[in-house]
């Protein structure tokens, strides 16, 4: 089986797969597609010896964000005809956009300036993909790299800022404290006399002190 | 090597029939693919067998630290009772309950152990021998381990449970969080190696003071957290939430029966020992001898082949899962949260930058 074959392999799979993601009525199985979209797409990265990419791209987007992707639409209660009430009304709007992308994508693959690099080079069996794109990040282009890395931690803290809130009555543990707690704390160890002289027993077994931790 | 030889214990046996010619006709030009699955055969065939008597070794150790005897009764000393197990499994009825979503139902236990045995592919057993000898075979392994959950979130949806529901959903929130400290651990391992082939990774490690090379020693933090991180990605006691059989019945699989049953329970003990083996790649020198350059101690102990020691050093690992198991309670899901995302993580981050900068000092001996 040669490259050529591979590709198309792959690229039929990923075409498939992408169209089934906005076909398929349970959006359960349209993110099952995506995942599949993404796994034959890293699978054409791989034919390029782009390996870094390709299993970075299955490392995070399949095995981390389409996991959230799934647990968030399984807990979603969703209503599969009224999903599909609007479907007409939004098929102009969806053509054109897809139209749209179509235009671009043929324009930047077909631009002199982008053209003329399109065929992969073979490179030697000890070339490391990741090194090259390491050096070229942290190298060429490390500003840009760092001012997107700077901007994905402002999005995370402002997204936790936004999202989190603190119930002032809410009771919650502090773990510390409970790591802290000996066993005197909670436990006493009281001798207890045998049971021979009757009634002498209750005056020694007084209640535990109840230990509240906060 | 290896492959000439056994090309060459072929031709003998062809010939005589005298039919060699006639076979190499037909078999040349597929001889490549008919060799790596040969060599996929090599490594599944004894991790399957592994896996079985795992399942027995788990047992009989839990039964010894809780002073009784484990399963004795199918074979000698009980050494029959994985197969009794495996013979029973597969002749129970496979049951898809009501509602469920039938596919999706069987998908997903074929899911879980073809990730489980997928990143079998790139685990050096010793100098060479290695089924895919990748660049990135480090990051590979990570996708491949932070698959395994498809199966267990699949199962869990699948079904049409809310027992199998809560568990996958446990399961997935438990293998995000502690994907990110293991891959900062292994952020860690790949700046000490400045490689991601696991082969490279374990060469780093050589070097002519054997243990006190390995990469545990500067990097104990991330050892532990790593195997902890391990233990519980593979849902195993005391992180066995998804499972948590006092609370959720079992868990993902609680529909199960039969093979299907069957087939997670290798998934995961297949991924225990690859867990183990990874441990023993990263920290602990592969295949490497542990005496080596220790005088006359080292020169006897290298005619030893590494397969044994990265062997020995598995099973040293295999064993503290089931120590693990037998000695802590369940952890609470609100403490196995806080575990994984206030101290792993801040831990792992950390050590990064020691590490980093601990590299371009004069005291950075591996």
């Amino acid at each position: 089986m040669n490259i050529e074959t591979l590709f198309y392999l792959f690229a039929v799979i990923t075409v498939f797969a992408a169209l089934r993601v906005i076909t398929a009525p349970n959006p359960l199985h349209a993110v099952l597609f995506l995942v599949l979209a993404f796994v034959s797409s890293a699978g054409i990265w791989l034919l390029l010896e782009a390996e870094f990419l390709a299993i970075t791209l299955v490392l995070v987007y399949v095995g981390a964000v389409m996991v959230l992707f799934l647990f968030v639409v399984m807990m979603l209660d969703i209503n599969i005809e009224k999903m599909r009430e609007g479907f007409w009304r939004w098929l102009p709007v969806g053509l054109v956009l897809a139209g749209l992308i179509g235009v671009q994508m043929v324009w930047v693959l077909g631009a002199k300036e982008t053209s003329s690099g399109m065929t992969p080079v073979k490179h030697a069996a000890d070339y490391s993909n990741t090194k090259e794109l390491g050096r070229l990040i942290y190298t060429d282009y490390v500003y840009p790299f760092e001012l997107a890395a700077v901007l994905l931690l402002v999005a995370m803290v402002a997204a936790i800022a936004l999202t989190l809130r603190r119930r002032r009555d809410a009771r919650r543990q502090d773990i510390s404290q409970q790591v802290k707690v000996k066993k005197e704390d909670r436990l006493r160890i009281v001798s207890v006399p045998s049971a021979n002289k009757a009634g002498a027993v209750e005056e020694n077994v007084a209640p535990v002190v109840g230990h509240t931790a906060d | 090597m290896m492959e000439d030889q056994i090309l060459q214990f072929f031709e003998w046996f062809w010939n005589l029939f005298g039919l060699w010619d006639a076979m190499w006709g037909i078999m040349g030009p597929a001889w490549p693919v008919i060799w790596t699955v040969m060599k996929i055969v090599a490594i599944i065939g004894p991790l399957m067998l592994g896996v079985a008597y795992y399942t027995l070794a788990e047992r009989k150790v839990l039964g010894f630290m809780q002073v009784r005897p484990g399963p004795n009764r199918v074979g000698w000393w009980g050494l029959m009772q994985p197969i009794a197990d495996g013979v029973k499994l597969l002749f129970k009825e496979v049951l898809v309950p009501t509602g469920a979503n039938k596919f999706l139902f069987l998908m997903a236990p074929a899911l879980a152990l073809s990730t489980a045995l997928a990143a079998w592919a790139v685990v050096p057993f010793g100098d060479g021998l290695i089924l895919a000898d990748v660049n990135a075979g480090l990051l590979y392994l990570l996708t491949m381990t932070s698959l395994g959950v498809y199966g267990i979130i699949i199962a869990g949806w699948a079904s049409n449970s809310k027992y199998a529901f809560l568990g996958a959903m446990r399961s997935a929130a438990q293998i995000v969080s502690y994907e990110l400290a293991m891959g900062f651990a292994l952020v860690c391992v790949l700046l000490a190696a400045q490689s991601m082939n696991l082969g490279e990774i374990v060469r780093g490690q050589g070097g002519n003071s054997g243990l006190l090379g390995w990469y545990f020693i500067p990097l104990f933090p991330m050892f532990v957290v790593y195997f902890i991180a391990g233990v519980a990605e593979t849902n195993r006691s005391p992180f066995d939430l998804a499972e948590g059989e006092s609370e959720i019945v079992a868990g993902f699989h609680v529909e199960y029966s039969g093979m299907g049953f069957a087939i997670f329970f290798l998934a995961e003990y297949a991924n225990m020992i690859l867990i183990t083996a990874m441990t023993t790649v990263f920290f602990f020198g592969g295949w490497l001898n542990p005496f080596h350059g220790w005088g006359m101690l080292g020169e006897v102990t290298d005619h030893v082949p590494g397969l044994f020691w990265m062997l020995g050093k598995m099973f040293v690992f295999m064993f503290m899962f089931l120590w693990f198991r037998a000695t802590f309670p369940r952890y609470r899901y609100d403490q196995l949260m806080r575990l994984g995302w206030k101290v792993f993580i801040p831990l792992t981050l950390c050590w990064v930058v020691v590490v980093a900068a601990w590299m371009q000092t004069p005291y950075w001996y591996w």
